[in-house]
């Protein structure tokens, strides 16, 4: 490594890890949230809701998983000025990658929900719960333990895919990078620079997921 | 020991109880009554329908046709549809042990217990609490309330969820092979709390595999086999001089296995 390629990268430290903290990681905090509740709604309705919703939540997952983010992003971002809807940069990326999540989600908590033993539903409603009670207080607590590992791979994804709103205008991390790397024309170094970054708030995430795993694990029907 | 009183009060009638699954028929035509007090042991090969009897006793199956009548006023007809509501109010006079015991894995042994009570119930949590410890304490697990069940023996989680359903004070207490899943050496526990319920003047209705378990504690020994009641009668006259051909087929089958 140069002096000069020293010299930028102590230069880039800052921008980037202010990226990180008020671009990426609020960005992924606040969409994985907005996605992790309609993705319930949409998996209650898939599973419960009479046949047309049920038709309704099965197209928006086949549609949101069978279309590219990247394409959602420039339909909400570039696609809906021409129609009169503006939304800026920020917003369109947090309603883009939630309802993105949000139908990866709902497939995730709708197979945790069926993986509760029935045993599970038929004591429940043997000691006189009704259907909504027995999801409430019986079969989603346990599905949620069921449902946390694919549910932080979805959310580990998420991270790294706000990568993509750098190309809405969004000044995350890989924004900062990308004006750093055009600015100095360093661009190994930036972007190399960009992937450990990501690379760190990952394996913090990892780490993190398997300790609220051995925490949920005690306690789950057989 | 019959200890029933032929006047006492019925407590379940159920007359004519038919059920499909498709093609199959489980039940053809099931007549059952259950005096206040009385212990029935239902016993019969697997695939006879006495599981599907006692569920449906409990509104988990839904007959295609016959009667069930649970106490004075509460009586279901099922030669119409019933509405999901009245199935549901079988509930509230009944309570089910099940096999693989069903414990809700994510509550500790407590909050299994006073789950009806107070959530269906509205019991007041302290009396709830109160009452579930003092009925833990009857089945030996005072000390084990805060575990949850898989740190639990088998027996000890089937007594657990024998707990929880008289937490429910249910008229009728309905029983589905609760032994069948344990190993050999934990039945014992689980069928000396059962007994005792039975002196205690528990109603009861016992789906088992444990013949002398009802040859000591039930009043009525009812034999199925292939969807019908083949015979019926007071255990010492049942185990000792069944009338017909397949009763004395199958008990031999299980009294002596290797033949």
């Amino acid at each position: 490594m140069t002096p000069d390629t020293w010299d930028l990268v102590q230069e880039a430290f800052w921008p980037l890890l202010r990226g990180t903290l008020v671009g990426t990681i609020p960005l992924a905090l606040i969409s994985m949230a907005l996605a992790l509740n309609l993705a319930l709604g949409v998996a209650m309705a898939r599973l419960y809701g009479p046949r047309p919703v049920q038709w309704l939540a099965r197209a928006y997952v086949s549609i949101i998983r069978g279309t590219p983010l990247l394409v959602q992003l420039f339909i909400v971002f570039y696609g809906l000025p021409s129609i009169g809807i503006r939304i800026d940069p920020w917003p369109s990326a947090v309603i883009a990658l939630s309802l993105n999540v949000a139908g990866y989600a709902a497939e995730i908590i709708r197979a945790a929900v069926q993986s509760v033993p029935k045993g599970q539903w038929e004591a429940a409603y043997t000691v006189g719960m009704n259907r909504r009670l027995t999801l409430q207080r019986i079969i989603l607590p346990q599905a949620v333990r069921v449902s946390v590992p694919p549910l932080s791979n979805s959310f580990i994804s998420l991270v790294k895919d706000t990568s993509l709103t750098s190309l809405i205008l969004v000044t995350e991390m890989f924004r900062e990078a990308q004006e750093v790397a055009a600015a100095s024309g360093e661009f190994m170094t930036l972007y190399v620079m960009a992937a450990v970054y990501y690379w760190v708030v990952c394996l913090a995430l990892s780490a993190g997921q398997s300790r609220l795993e051995t925490r949920l694990e005690r306690h789950v029907a057989h | 020991m019959s200890h029933t009183d032929p006047s006492a009060p019925v407590v379940l009638q159920a007359t004519g109880l038919r059920k499909s699954f498709g093609d199959l028929e489980v039940l053809r035509s099931i007549d059952l009554t259950v005096r206040k007090g009385e212990v029935v042991a239902l016993i019969g090969p697997s695939g006879s329908g006495k599981t599907t009897v006692l569920r449906s006793l409990n509104g988990l199956e839904v007959p295609d046709g016959g009667t069930i009548a649970v106490g004075e006023d509460l009586e279901l007809d099922f030669s119409h549809p019933v509405a999901d509501v009245h199935r549901y109010a079988l509930r509230d006079r009944s309570a089910m042990v099940f096999q693989a015991h069903n414990l809700f894995p994510h509550k500790t042994v407590l909050q299994n217990v006073v789950e009806g009570p107070t959530v269906v119930q509205k019991v007041p949590r302290d009396q709830a609490v109160a009452e579930a410890r003092a009925l833990l304490e009857r089945v030996g697990l005072a000390d084990k309330e805060d575990v949850h069940p898989h740190q639990l023996s088998g027996g000890q989680q089937q007594r657990v969820g024998i707990v929880r359903a008289l937490a429910l004070k249910p008229e009728l207490l309905l029983f589905d092979e609760p032994t069948s899943a344990l190993d050999p050496e934990l039945v014992g526990e689980v069928l000396g709390v059962m007994k005792q319920l039975a002196t205690e003047g528990w109603t009861m209705v016992v789906v088992t595999h444990e013949l002398q378990f009802a040859r000591q504690v039930a009043d009525e020994v009812v034999f199925m086999d292939g969807g019908v009641i083949v015979e019926r009668g007071a255990p010492a006259a049942f185990f000792t001089a069944p009338a017909h051909e397949r009763t004395r087929q199958f008990l031999d089958r299980l009294l002596n296995p290797l033949g």
